[in-house]
């Protein structure tokens, strides 16, 4: 087994069942790509990219978990949701996975729609839903930015995961025996552990972008516009 | 005239290139949350090798591209791990940036021709109180 892999290696799930995952996650990255070129112009395309950079680098440090001999990665669809919004986040997030599994040999080629699905989609939609929620009820200030930023991250590393026991439900290769609730309960536990690597990684990044350059930060544009009538992004010196 | 974000860029890609590219050789070894739950049933050794048991990893399959140059996040034919790691961690943040960035520039909305009604550019959409946003928040 290789041990640096970090995505669901080929054989865990059956070949149709991959195959089902590809086309949902084909169309799905179709449709962000058509919802996200709204949002894409001359400012959020190179700051994309470095989102997309910026996860590839972190998500290769691993960091130890309380439970001996696991350990955890980011995942990223918050921390994407969070600086370039929820469509266009998907995107980076795929990009990384791409890349990953057609030259790093981090998670099979034939797996890909499904690693796309957990980490890209469900991940980065259940993120800035959350994200969407919070910031309109959590006071405006760094600290609510950063609240927001680690219980979205929390719960999408979660989410992610039971994306994955649906898939294994679907098309595992190794029968449990009826014991999918443990494997449920199993993902669930250790990426409950994860989650919080995730907010704090999360939390931490987004807090230093919203001091540093927050027009940079898409949820405070779309999401809290500085000026109620205006929510126009990229108005140089509003803020 | 619109603040520039490539200066954040590129401060940002320094980060990222140093963590991938350093503190990477610093990352736990021990299989991640996903790996570890499909070994549940299966005893290992030191090493994560699987010993004996029965666990949903022990299907697991070849890579087909388990033959790549940069395989493993490591740099074939680099010996020394430190240098392997961290040189493909470099190579791989420069790949994602190249195509991600090549990617979302060529998507890019060009122009005034994408938002239906605003007919200008977006530093004068405020005057005339076009939402850009509109409809991306849900």
């Amino acid at each position: 087994m290789e041990t640096l892999a970090m995505h669901i290696s080929n054989g865990i799930i059956n070949g149709p069942v991959a195959g089902i995952f590809a086309a949902v996650a084909l169309a799905a990255l179709t449709f962000c790509v058509l919802r996200g070129r709204r949002d894409l112009d001359d400012r959020l395309a190179p700051m994309a990219g470095l989102v997309a950079a910026f996860i590839f680098a972190v998500q290769m440090l691993n960091f130890p978990i309380f439970t001996a001999g696991v350990s955890g990665h980011l995942l990223g669809g918050a921390l994407a949701a969070l600086l370039v919004g929820p469509w266009v986040g998907a995107l980076c997030v795929s990009v990384v996975l791409i890349v990953q599994a057609l030259v790093f040999g981090d998670g099979g080629v034939a797996m890909l729609g499904l690693n796309i699905t957990n980490m890209a989609l469900l991940g980065t939609a259940a993120a800035y839903l959350l994200i969407a929620g919070l910031l309109r009820v959590l006071p405006r200030t760094p600290t609510g930015l950063a609240v927001t930023a680690f219980v979205s991250a929390l719960v999408s590393v979660v989410v992610a995961s039971q994306g994955f026991v649906v898939q294994y439900w679907l098309g595992g290769t190794t029968d449990l025996g009826g014991n999918l609730t443990g494997l449920a309960g199993t993902m669930a536990g250790v990426h409950l552990l994860i989650g919080i690597g995730e907010g704090l990684i999360t939390a931490t990044t987004v807090a230093t972008v919203a001091k540093v350059r927050p027009d940079l930060v898409y949820a405070l544009r779309a999401l809290r516009p500085a000026t109620a009538p205006a929510p126009v992004p990229a108005v140089g010196g509003a803020r | 005239m619109r603040k520039r974000s490539w200066g954040f860029v590129a401060a940002g890609l320094l980060v990222a290139l140093v963590l991938a590219g350093v503190v990477s050789n610093y990352a736990s070894s021990h299989p991640d949350g996903l790996d570890s739950s499909l070994l549940k049933g299966c005893t290992v050794n030191a090493d994560d090798e699987i010993t004996g048991g029965s666990c949903p990893a022990q299907q697991a399959k070849d890579h087909e591209l388990a033959d790549s140059p940069l395989a493993d996040y490591g740099i074939r034919g680099v010996d020394n791990g430190f240098l392997s790691t961290g040189l493909s961690g470099v190579a791989g943040v420069l790949l994602t940036f190249a195509v991600g960035g090549g990617v979302f520039w060529l998507l890019r909305r060009r122009g005034p021709a994408d938002t239906p009604g605003t007919g200008q550019s977006p530093a004068d959409g405020r005057h005339t109180g076009d939402r850009q946003t509109a409809g991306t928040a849900g």
